[in-house]
């Protein structure tokens, strides 16, 4: 069957229409071109700046990426495990790098804590202390910063302003200037990563409360309950799931934090991982990491069933 | 409408006991729970130590740390002679420069004949003598040598024999040879220096703002905020704190040090070069950008770096994790295995943390943006790739299968069907993490993987830099906070004001 098509003949406004529509659709090709030549233009540029002040470059490194794997195979496959559970090592020379049993945490007469799993235990404890703090401080500010809570404009500005400053405040620095101050120890990142928790948790916090419904409320205050009474008992029965699911997701997020905060001086796996991928002991950092791996998709998994049981299907993921 | 009188509520709520009368969880939960935190923060106070910490602490350094992100101090000191003599010396790097002759310390100078001995060292050929007396076995010829030659030599010089110190309003130091008197308000204290004896004595009781550990021994007189000053017998030795940023622009070593910033303007527009190879213009920008105490220029290309590692890292992250993501879905691409390996391949990028990356990455590629370039991309491809595949998994069949039902290849059912959908989500959840990496990536930089976290570690482990550290905190603030306004404005455009 053929089908003949017939070109109509357009009017003078119809003519009109076909050259604007092109006009348009011209104008947007152009757009989108422009547009992705210059990301490619800062992508380029991005990329040589980055290649420029590194201290290897990228291609002359490339054929080299994957020593370390190589640094990092150990002697035998027990030694991980022998590294992780603090078991001595048939290789023991003396030097740190088999001097497994020596981190031992001994409770009572042979029982021991091996010290990657006493480290872990800090980093989770630091990292559950202050998101517990940052739940704290985090739930009173949220009050104070959501529109429908706190009418008065100049509070709530500033309640925002300061968790805004709360979260971007660099944690590097509250953890170094808590470091000078405390000496070495657990402390400066608990203090660093509380900071940060208040200010974030607080920004998820009071979005969910100006998202509340707010009939709850309006009835409280018909009959006639004050401010402390309405928010106890018309908001915070409807947010504290969401509360709670963000809660558990920040836990997640400081947990590795934490690690990363340990790194740098604030005690716990991170620096053990730092010292031992510095100074070339395999078995040691293999282990680590394997702990690490472990305790995160632990948490992970964890927060996840946990939110899923709290919030069901309202179940944030992870951002 | 049904109404209940009392005795059939009461029939009602004795046949549904569970349902009226609250359990034991619900009614004590939130005491239960609170009890739960506090046991669980003493635990926690005991496992930190902190009490034994914070008694540790040295809380009066944390006062100083916190003064210098915003002030800074000069220390001159005042060595008294035995004979009056008063020298006044500044520490090499004092932020005063290599002139110094500020108004806020006066001396009252004589001209006097005085003999003065002269050290052996002082005199010309010491110069060889003196790095061999250190530890090699001339030594104690060396030490022979020196009482013998000391030389007493009379001259006629200008001495300086007062000097007052204004440290604050109304509050002075003034030192005299044979006394010093310190002024704090309406306070006077004077304190009487025995050169022979190395003792110092007050006039009467010291008020709260001096202290002398030791009766006799040497004084601290604080001043608050303006500073503070240590007298011995021999010297005095004055810290005073000035608002501000010592040298922002121009280090002690430039030409433009020290002049105000009218004659700077005009030294820059008409005139003559001071160098003659080059304008005085450019001559200003080099010293401002290579300023030996701010180090502008290395700064804004760390702070460069940290926010190219955060761009470049989540827009590859997002590159990567797009195909991947449709991979991953269940709904999209039919094939258990597929799925399976591309979501614990997201699980496990992610739960290999970007610590661990960025550490491996520094070894590999040395440290610099690349490592962390690297480790960012790693992990936001496993996190992107997570959040990409849960969104795709989630999206409305029936624009796929109104495609799909005119006849459309399997690419042109997810370009029309799915990518429409998605990608206001997609984007928005990109921006997202490109802005949080902008944080983050200030923090794996301490651990060597580029940007201005190392230069910030660097900064604040020398504990006298803290004022590099507020200009720092400052320009990551700025970045941060400007970020946070693009990427908001993007989001809000792309997915409407109310799920932004």
């Amino acid at each position: 069957m053929s089908i003949s098509t017939v070109r109509p003949v357009l009017g003078e406004s119809g003519r009109m229409i076909e050259r604007h529509s092109r006009q348009l659709a011209a104008q947007r090709g152009f757009y989108t071109l422009l547009s992705v030549v210059l990301l490619l233009c800062v992508v380029s540029g991005s990329l040589w700046f980055a290649n420029e002040t590194n201290s290897g470059k990228f291609f002359e490194r490339l054929p080299h990426l994957f020593d370390f794997v190589e640094d990092l195979v150990p002697r035998d496959g027990m030694e991980i495990w022998r590294a992780l559970f603090d078991l001595p090592s048939p290789y023991d020379d003396g030097s740190f790098k088999y001097n497994y049993p020596e981190g031992r945490a001994y409770l009572g007469e042979t029982f021991y804590i091996p010290e990657y799993f006493h480290k872990m235990v800090e980093t989770l404890n630091i990292a559950l202390v202050s998101t517990g703090i940052g739940l704290l401080f985090g739930f009173v500010l949220a009050f104070l910063a959501a529109r429908n809570t706190m009418p008065n404009p100049w509070v709530r500005g500033v309640v925002r302003r300061i968790m805004e400053i709360l979260r971007a405040f660099p944690e590097v620095v509250i953890a170094g200037f808590f470091l000078a101050i405390l000496s070495l120890g657990p402390i400066p990142a608990v203090v660093a990563v509380s900071i940060h928790t208040v200010g974030a948790l607080g920004k998820l916090f009071y979005e969910v409360i100006e998202n509340a419904d707010m009939k709850a409320e309006e009835g409280l205050r018909a009959v006639g309950a004050n401010w402390l009474e309405r928010i106890w008992f018309g908001i915070v029965p409807q947010v504290m799931p969401n509360f709670m699911s963000y809660f558990l997701l920040r836990l997640e997020i400081n947990v590795r934090a934490s690690t990363i905060i340990g790194a740098v001086g604030g005690g716990g796996i991170g620096e053990l991982l730092r010292l031992s991928i510095g100074q070339g002991h395999e078995a040691k950092t293999l282990a680590i990491v394997l702990l690490l791996l472990l305790t995160i998709v632990a948490v992970d998994q964890f927060s996840a069933w946990l939110r899923q049981k709290l919030s069901g299907d309202q179940a944030f993921n992870a951002i | 409408m049904t109404i209940l009188n009392t005795s059939e509520m009461e029939a009602i709520a004795a046949r549904h006991p569970h349902l009226l009368r609250p359990s034991f969880w619900q009614r004590f939960r939130v005491p239960i729970i609170a009890v739960a935190c506090t046991l669980y923060f003493l635990f926690a106070w005991w496992y930190f130590a902190v009490s034994k910490v914070m008694g540790e602490a040295n809380w009066s350094i944390a006062g100083n740390y916190l003064a210098d992100w915003v002030s800074y101090e000069i220390r001159p000191q005042i060595e008294i002679e035995a004979d009056g003599a008063m020298r006044i010396e500044y520490p090499r790097f004092d932020p005063i420069g290599p002139n110094p002759n500020p108004e806020w310390l006066q001396t009252r100078r004589e001209t006097v004949t005085r003999t003065i001995e002269i050290p052996a060292a002082a005199s010309g050929n010491a110069g060889a003598a003196k790095p061999s007396s250190s530890f090699m076995a001339p030594a104690p010829q060396a030490q022979q040598a020196a009482p013998q030659s000391p030389s007493q030599e009379t001259r006629t010089e200008k001495i300086v024999t007062e000097a007052m110190v204004a440290i604050g309003r109304s509050r002075t130091i003034e030192v005299h040879p044979d006394r010093v008197v310190l002024t704090r308000g309406s306070e006077n204290v004077t304190l009487r220096l025995n050169r022979r004896s190395g003792e110092v004595r007050p006039d009467g009781a010291l008020p709260s703002w001096v202290e002398q550990r030791l009766p006799g021994g040497r004084a601290v007189a604080y001043f608050g905020i303006s500073g503070w000053a240590e007298i011995s017998a021999e010297r005095v030795r004055i810290r005073k704190r000035f608002l501000g940023w010592a040298n922002f622009l121009f280090d002690t070593n430039s030409p433009f040090f020290g002049k105000p910033a009218a004659e700077i303007a005009t030294l820059i527009v008409s005139g003559e070069r001071i160098q003659p190879d080059r304008s005085n213009l450019s001559l200003a920008w080099n010293n401002i950008l290579y300023n030996s105490e701010w180090q502008h220029l290395d700064v804004w290309e760390k702070l460069l770096q940290t926010v190219v590692m955060a761009f470049i890292g989540t827009l590859f992250a997002m590159l990567v994790a797009f195909p991947l993501s449709f991979i991953a879905a269940r709904n999209i691409f039919a094939n258990r295995p597929a799925n399976q390996i591309a979501k614990r391949l997201f699980d496990f990028l992610r739960s290999v943390d970007m610590l661990i990356w960025a550490l491996f990455f520094t070894r590999a590629f040395g440290p610099g943006p690349l490592a962390g370039i690297s480790a960012i991309f790693l992990t936001d491809t496993g996190t992107l790739g997570k959040l990409y595949s849960e969104a795709l998994e989630n999206i409305d069949e029936k624009q796929r299968e109104g495609v799909r039902s005119v006849g459309a290849s399997p690419v042109a059912v997810q370009r029309y069907g799915t990518v429409p959908q998605v990608m206001p989500v997609f984007l928005s959840q990109a921006l997202y993490f490109w802005e949080s990496n902008t944080r983050s990536a200030t923090i794996i930089g301490a651990v060597g993987a580029g940007g201005i976290g190392l230069k910030l570690w660097e900064a604040m482990r020398t504990n006298s830099d803290w004022e590099n550290v507020a200009y720092m905190v400052l320009l990551i603030l700025l970045v941060v906070f400007i970020f946070d306004g693009i990427s908001n404005a993007l989001r809000s455009r792309l997915i409407g004001k109310d799920r932004g």
